[in-house]
């Protein structure tokens, strides 16, 4: 069985309307280990060593926060600055994370329709999010298909969330009963939609 | 004489002011300290030199009420916590030298010829050390706090309660029978009334003294808290005198249980300048005392006796010392401070003369020799100074006899804190991890020794003194950190910093908010409140504990601290201007907490409450308590 490490960031849990839900979806699983961030390091204060050491234990690595400023909040970026070290994550010898897999777990307050090329951030997601893959890729951990719940701002109501948390959990459940299990994002994040526009509806 | 009683009494109070105010700091520029001054002006003054002052034994017994101050004061520097930590010294120190100085004396004395009832009176009475001499030297010199001057006070504080005793025990002395007279009025009646004394002195410290306190501050009429501080001290000596206690004694208690109301502060300040001046007569009236006809005849004898009290006195002060395990060059320094006889000798000599315990002239002689070897004191100790001092392993660094390797070195530290105490040792220990030259001031030679073993640069001797700040590098350093614990001792530090090294930045410990205002108005560059930080992060834990998230509530404290730290600067520039300044300093802590209270009400909440909203839910806790709850909550649904 892979073990994973949910690396969580979110500074306002208390305002959350996605978060909340999701990160106690996860909560209490064998092999996920939750891991807060701003609840551990107040003061963004790292234990680099520590966060090292739980890199080491674990397969999978997921990120999850919300989308701030198309990027994570400002502590997932002071943990890879400080955390990913040259000799340990990248570099000459380097190669502690490779083989490892990385996986962000995102919320975004626009629809799915404003990442693209004719919406509204005139980007699409995976290219917002390029930094991480690319840190992955350096890092020489393969990027899975990032899970991904869009449209927070208008639609927040607990059904859709308590939804979208089992399936985030299944998706975590996967992945740590098979090493080489991704999915196919589009699709799956299509089919929910859909089915959401059909209960609404 | 043809003028009135008036004009001989203000001559005489004009006589005894003017020769402290000429004498003291003639003294003290020399370096001889205040002590020797006002003996020097007494000796002046009296019936031998100038003959300027009639009737100073009088005098001195007005004067010796200054002691009974100055044990108040003493006793509200002391916590209950405190004394009960001094018990050892008290009682094994104290109790030691007390009758083995006496049975040394007594064994001595039984080689001449005077009776074994006399040798014993005399042996009993010059065993006890003169607690103004001592605590004022000691305290001038900042000697209080170091492991010698909490001895001394202890063998200080033994000795005054050995004195009821004594008391009693003389009169059994006596030669003829006449002295035994009413020794036998039921003993268990007084025992009684002594411990209803002492209880009355603590229950109503407790619970009558600092409520009315509280209500005469509320009049905000300084002169009556004044009145108040006088008459509790009178009071108090007056009550003990009646049952027959030292009054030193009982105004001790006192202060030890006034030590922990909020009003410590204020009896201080109120008490001091009166202590002040009545030891200072009190000493004037030692010099005046002097016989110096007496001194004239048997200039041999007296001599002699002088210097085998002292020497007597010391033997058994450092063997003592050395039994109680108090360390080398603390002993020494414990050893000379008590060498002398003491003010109650004097008083214990005229009781014994009515009493018939021994002759008249074995009492002028007594009085003599005690007032000499009162007088050699500061002398002995300027000569621990010079000589004892240097020879110890922290030596002042800036002696210029001091050895090679106890130099001040040649590259100065860019760094200089003074006090190294709780405060000081966090700053010196984080600097010392990262290889941060710094030189370290630090008058407890206890700590230097222990210092040094671990590489830190270290210099005994007060941060106030210009001469060893300037040894310590002052003029090329950068940074002067005042760390040391007396609020009115940083002020002076910085004061002095500010004038002669202005080129320095000071950072500076306050203890609490109107001192720190105060630090800043003296030019301090940066203060910081010793009970700031401990305070926010006990607060940010509290919220944490009720389920706040950890980096909501680090925040909350963040702002809270630059809240403050704002309100206190602006308040330091204007608070003078427009703000009525009581007499009274809680008063003045009240308004301040009072003000700040209401901004509290204002500021923060709202500056937290705006962080990481989005526009979707941005009202949504303007509530802090619900968002509290709502955390809490979370949180439980975690475990």
């Amino acid at each position: 069985m892979q073990k994973i490490l949910v690396l969580f960031a979110h500074p306002a849990l208390q305002k959350s309307l996605a978060h909340k839900t999701l990160f106690n979806a996860i909560q209490g699983l064998e092999g996920i280990t939750c891991h807060d961030l701003y609840e551990h390091y107040p003061d963004s204060f790292i234990n680099i060593k520590k966060e090292q050491r739980l890199l080491l234990e674990h397969d999978i690595i997921v990120f999850q926060f919300p989308l701030y400023w198309y990027s994570s909040p400002a502590i997932l970026k002071e943990w890879q600055d400080l955390v990913l070290e040259h000799g340990f994550a990248y570099g000459e010898k380097g190669n502690k994370l490779a083989g490892k897999r990385l996986m962000l777990a995102v919320s975004t307050g626009g629809s799915e329709n404003s990442y693209s090329k004719s919406g509204y951030n005139q980007n699409s997601l995976e290219e917002f999010l390029l930094p991480f893959s690319k840190m992955s890729y350096i890092c020489g951990m393969s990027y899975l298909s990032p899970f991904v719940v869009h449209d927070i701002h208008k639609r927040h109501d607990s059904q859709r969330l308590l939804k979208k948390a089992q399936e985030y959990r299944v998706r975590l459940l996967t992945l740590q009963s098979n090493s080489e299990f991704d999915v196919d994002t589009k699709d799956s994040e299509n089919s929910t939609e859909q089915t959401d526009n059909a209960e609404q509806a | 004489m043809e003028h009135g009683v008036l004009f001989g009494v203000l001559f005489n109070i004009f006589i005894y002011l003017a020769a402290g105010v000429v004498a003291v700091p003639i003294a003290k520029k020399s370096g001889l300290g205040s002590v020797l001054g006002y003996l020097i002006a007494g000796a002046i003054v009296g019936p031998y030199a100038l003959g300027l002052i009639s009737n100073q034994q009088d005098v001195m017994h007005v004067a010796e009420f200054g002691v009974v101050m100055m044990l108040f004061l003493v006793g509200l520097e002391l916590r209950p916590a405190l004394l009960w930590q001094l018990r050892i010294p008290i009682l094994g120190t104290g109790g030691l030298q007390l009758v083995a100085t006496s049975l040394c004396i007594f064994i001595l004395l039984l080689f001449t010829n005077l009776a074994w009832q006399t040798a014993l009176a005399i042996g009993l009475i010059v065993a006890l050390s003169s607690t103004a001499i001592v605590i004022q030297n000691l305290q001038e010199r900042e000697l209080m706090k170091t492991e010698a001057g909490k001895n001394a006070f202890a063998v200080l504080l033994f000795q005054d309660i050995a004195v009821i005793p004594i008391l009693s025990i003389l009169p059994l002395l006596a030669i003829s029978d006449a002295g035994i007279v009413e020794s036998a009025t039921s003993s268990w009646q007084s025992a009684l009334l002594i411990v209803g004394v002492i209880a009355g002195i603590i229950i109503g410290g407790h619970f009558l003294v600092v409520p009315l306190l509280r209500i005469i501050a509320g009049s905000r009429s300084r002169e009556i808290f004044i009145a108040a501080a006088l008459s509790l001290v009178v009071g108090i000596a007056l009550a003990m005198e009646a049952v027959g206690l030292s009054a030193a004694l009982g105004t001790f208690l006192a202060g030890v249980v006034l030590a922990e109301s909020e009003y410590r502060h204020e009896l201080e300040s109120d008490i001091e300048p009166f202590k002040s001046l009545l030891l200072g007569i009190f000493f004037i009236s030692v010099g005046a005392n002097l016989d110096f006809a007496l001194l004239l005849e048997k200039p041999v004898l007296v001599s002699l006796l002088v210097a085998g009290l002292i020497m007597t006195k010391f033997t058994v002060l450092f063997a003592t010392g050395a039994i109680f395990k108090i360390q080398r060059n603390q002993n020494w320094l414990f050893a000379c401070a008590l060498s002398q006889g003491g003010e109650f000798a004097f008083v214990l000599t005229s009781f014994s003369l009515q009493r018939q315990v021994f002759a008249p002239e074995i009492a002028s002689l007594l009085v003599l020799v005690v007032t000499l070897s009162m007088v050699f004191t500061p002398l002995l100790l300027i000569l621990h100074d010079k000589f004892v001092m240097p020879e110890s392993p922290h030596k002042p660094k800036y002696h210029k006899n001091a050895a090679p390797e106890h130099k001040i070195p040649e590259n100065h530290s860019p760094v200089i804190i003074a006090g190294f105490g709780n405060f000081g040792q966090v700053v010196g220990r984080l600097l010392h991890g990262y290889h941060i030259d710094t030189t370290i001031l630090e008058n407890d030679s206890e700590q230097i020794s222990l210092l040094r073993q671990f590489n830190y640069k270290v210099f005994y001797g007060d941060a106030e003194q210009l001469d060893l700040l300037h040894a310590a590098g002052a003029d090329s350093a950068k940074l002067f950190v005042i760390a040391v614990q007396s609020a009115s001792k940083t002020k002076r530090i910085l004061i002095k910093a500010k004038k002669h090294f202005p080129h320095l930045t000071v950072l500076a410990r306050a203890v609490d908010r109107n001192h720190a205002q105060q630090l800043l108005r003296l030019g301090a560059d940066h203060v910081f409140r010793e009970s700031l930080d401990s305070g926010i992060s006990l607060g940010v834990e509290t919220l944490k504990a009720l389920g706040m998230r950890a980096n909501q509530a680090h925040r909350a404290g963040q702002v809270f601290r630059r809240h403050d730290e704002a309100v206190l600067h602006d308040e330091a520039k204007h608070i003078h201007e427009h703000e009525p300044q009581y007499v009274n300093s809680s008063l003045t802590e009240r308004r301040i907490l009072k003000k700040l209270l209401g901004m509290d009400a204002l500021t923060y909440y709202d500056n937290l409450n705006d962080a990481w909203s989005t526009e979707a839910h941005s009202n949504d806790d303007k509530n802090t308590v619900s968002g509290l709850a709502a955390a809490h909550k979370h949180n439980k649904s975690n475990n």
